[in-house]
């Protein structure tokens, strides 16, 4: 990424290892900051993002909780609005499904319900994404859930420099952040620079510039949108690629500006199409961008079904690189 | 706060913070609370609990309560809840240490049972060392292993009748092999081939079976405890005379699908069993993380006012047995029955864990109670019923039997080699007919 080129940095690490150092970074910097969350102090989490930390900060700043996604979003909501930082760990973002009413309904809703006067500083990092075979409740893409909800931020970093960027600008902000993380990213690697670092929220990323197409990838989708962006190139589509990295809140005025530019454009995620945050930025780019649009705005996303486990279905399930220029071929009349 | 009487103060020290110097209003929200931490005498602290070894450690089982083989009465079928409540803190056991039946537990399984439940459990474990085998060579991405609680779904299986309706969670195979459900079935699940009858779309292990009342599994916890108790509430409604029986690992009690259940079970009194399997390990997490150590989980039961025993869950005669007390209650209209079954999860989580870097070696070895096959084994040898060579001829015939339909299964295909399941079918069963928009999807990708 272009500030990791302009810091310098040499070093690389894998996204798995840029989470662990994001995540120690928060807990050098705060002293009422812990982690909490199902298998994160002896394991160091399934994925082994937190490995080392409980022998770095010790168990009253790492807790392995009880098997109770409702109990550690409600420990995260409480200990938040008494002035800790607690950074609470749901495994997958499946989990949504078993804490809803925390996140939904108090998380997202206390500061505004409280009259301003209870701040969450609090940090949700779960792990989303389809691809490693995990069938239909581990492998969801469940951000529309989340960005539909006023009072909460959400981020998805989609490289090692954001994953430790990201998680430390969620921890210093005074808001409820919900960092997004993908498994099939964790061996990404990337530089990664030492010491703390923040990538703002609310701002995108232009990853790769072009001319005469955008493309908007959220999560892992861009990477798939990378390499579909050189194929199209390759057919004489100078292809823009943005990286929102934040989608609540969701920097407009880049992709409009890039819009402006390029004049065709399409929203790729991971998640299910129908009603996904793609239907939201399309329609912010038509309402924002219409008379520049020279094409109906393109979407690409997954089906509408659950993900199926078997490799051979979940291949053709997931979005790709390959479904990126189909649908950008059939959007330009290539 | 620090310990101060905040009564006292006036407003009841709704301020009390704000006149501590250095304490803002600002840092009791939150702005910057580093500041308002208070380290002193009289601070509050957490308990953490803590496993008694980690690795390196010796192993160390004292903290496991047990009582003697024969020791616990078995109360009339028909027992108050409130009149049974020391049995949630003893332990049920008939096998005694040499090879016994004994107590008011023993009597209640034939031999022949026995034999059929020994069989069973040797063909549970037959087939989870063939299936970690499979995953090793690539055959499969997944699997999770019950290796030493073979014993508490075999020998509650058997106790059940058909008809009746298991919740499982993902190590009760033995609901399915203790009625001989076809190994090929359960092979193609797990390898989704071409012949998978969920189609490439479950994980591993998550097979389901109505006919042989194996609901499904669910890969978000909990959640089958509630459901269980639904379907027992249904049968009632209907007014059959089938029961139901809900399963749940020690860990996942902490989900409130657990306390949903019982709540439910309290208030309405469906005919269901709610098997808890305490087998000491959630992951990595050990069971005082689900609050083992502060009370029994058999104990939950007791401030919902239903009936519960704590078992030994690698005993299969008290297994048996005391799941044929439940059952007998469940289908007499005596209500929901809570059974904690105290057992060990002698391997891994799934093949996706190493439980060497959590806890001490050697800790399945050490076990109080000992493997559920051998004890059976002994048992059953010193009844005359069974021999060493009767059981090496068995064992071979069982790891022949799970070889060959491993190798029927991998006609059909594995995960990674041959036919597969078909992607024409990707979207059927999203509703109960495809609508027109999944059509048109179906359409759109080619398949």
């Amino acid at each position: 990424m272009a500030e990791a080129i302009a810091d310098n940095s040499e070093r690389e690490l894998p996204y798995v290892r840029a989470i662990t150092e994001g995540v120690r970074e928060v807990l050098l910097e705060q002293d009422n900051s812990f982690v909490a969350g199902e298998d994160v102090a002896g394991a160091g989490s399934v994925y082994g993002y937190y490995a080392g930390l409980l022998d770095e900060f010790g168990p009253e700043r790492i807790y392995d909780t009880p098997i109770s996604e409702e109990g550690i979003v409600g420990l995260g909501v409480g200990a938040s609005a008494t002035g800790c930082r607690p950074i609470i760990d749901l495994m997958f973002m499946d989990f949504l499904g078993e804490c809803m009413d925390e996140v939904a309904n108090q998380m997202a809703k206390m500061r505004y319900m409280f009259g301003g006067a209870a701040t969450l500083p609090l940090t949700m990092l779960t792990m989303s994404g389809a691809g490693a075979s995990l069938a239909a409740q581990h492998s969801q893409s469940l951000e529309a859930w989340i960005c539909h909800l006023p009072g909460l931020k959400v981020v998805q970093p989609t490289t090692p420099y954001d994953a430790k960027g990201m998680i430390i600008a969620a921890a210093r902000d005074d808001n409820p952040v919900i960092v997004v993380l993908n498994k099939m990213s964790l061996g990404l690697m990337g530089p990664v620079p030492e010491g703390p670092y923040e990538i703002p929220i609310g701002k995108a990323n232009v990853v790769r510039p072009g001319t005469n197409y955008t493309i908007v990838a959220t999560g892992r989708m861009l990477h798939e949108a990378l390499k579909a962006a050189t194929q199209l190139t390759e057919l004489g589509i100078d292809t823009e690629v943005i990286d929102p990295r934040s989608l609540q809140p969701f920097d407009t005025a880049t992709v409009v500006e890039s819009v402006k530019k390029t004049h065709r454009v399409m929203v790729v995620h991971e998640a299910v199409r129908f009603g996904g945050i793609g239907a939201e930025i399309a329609a912010q780019i038509q309402e924002d961008a219409f008379d520049y649009l020279d094409a109906p705005v393109a979407r690409v996303g997954a089906p509408f079904s659950p993900v199926p486990y078997s490799p051979a279905l979940e291949s053709i399930y997931v979005p790709s690189a390959k479904s990126i220029v189909a649908e950008a071929k059939k959007q330009l009349g290539l | 706060m620090s310990g101060t009487d905040l009564d006292a103060l006036p407003d009841g020290g709704k301020h009390a913070d704000a006149e501590r110097p250095g304490v803002t209003e600002e840092s009791r929200w939150g702005k910057s609370a580093t500041g308002a931490s208070i380290k002193g005498a009289n601070a509050l602290s957490l308990h953490v609990p803590e496993p008694v070894g980690r690795p390196g450690d010796e192993p160390n089982f004292s903290h496991v309560a047990l009582s003697a083989a024969g020791e616990v009465s078995r109360p009339a079928v028909d027992a108050y809840a409130g009149d049974i409540k020391a049995h949630a803190t003893s332990l049920v056991r008939v096998l005694s240490d040499d090879h016994e039946a004994v107590g008011e537990w023993a009597g209640a399984t034939s031999l022949a049972l026995c034999v059929q439940g020994l069989r069973a459990m040797m063909k549970v474990r037959a087939y989870d060392e063939r299936m970690l085998i499979a995953q090793r060579q690539g055959k499969t991405s997944f699997y999770i292993q019950c290796t030493g609680e073979e014993a508490i779904s075999c020998g509650q299986r058997l106790a059940l009748e058909r008809g009746d309706m298991c919740f499982p969670t993902y190590r009760q195979q033995g609901l399915l092999l203790a009625q001989d459900y076809p190994l090929l079935d359960m092979i193609c699940q797990v390898f989704s081939n071409s012949r998978d009858k969920l189609r490439g779309r479950q994980l591993p292990v998550m097979y389901s079976a109505k006919d042989y009342g194996f609901f499904s599994i669910s890969g978000n916890l909990g959640t089958q405890f509630v459901q269980a108790v639904g379907w027992a509430m249904a049968s009632a409604i209907d007014g059959n005379n089938r029961i139901a029986s809900g399963w749940i690992g020690e860990g996942s009690t902490a989900e409130s699908d657990f306390h949903s259940a019982l709540v439910f079970a309290s208030v309405y009194r469906p005919p269901v069993i709610l098997n808890v399997v305490n087998n000491q390990w959630a992951i990595s997490s050990f069971q005082g993380v689900a609050g083992g150590a502060s009370a029994t989980f058999a104990e939950r039961a007791h401030g919902y006012g239903i009936a519960s025993l704590r078992v030994d869950g690698n005993d299969f005669l008290a297994v048996h047995a005391a799941s044929k007390w439940a059952e007998r209650r469940a289908r007499s209209n005596l209500g929901p029955t809570l059974i904690e079954w105290v057992t060990y999860r002698a391997a891994g989580h799934s093949t996706s864990d190493d439980p060497g870097k959590y806890r001490p070696k050697g800790d399945a070895e050490a076990w109080p109670l000992g493997d559920p096959i051998d004890r059976l084994k002994n048992y059953l040898i010193k009844q005359d019923r069974w021999s060493e060579a009767q059981h090496e001829q068995t064992w071979t015939a069982l790891q022949e039997e799970v070889r060959a339909a491993t190798r029927e299964a991998e006609t059909y295909g594995t995960l990674n080699e041959g036919p597969k399941p078909s992607a024409l079918e990707m979207f059927e069963g999203v509703y109960e007919e495809m609508p027109e928009h999944l059509l048109r999807q179906r359409q759109k990708l080619g398949v």
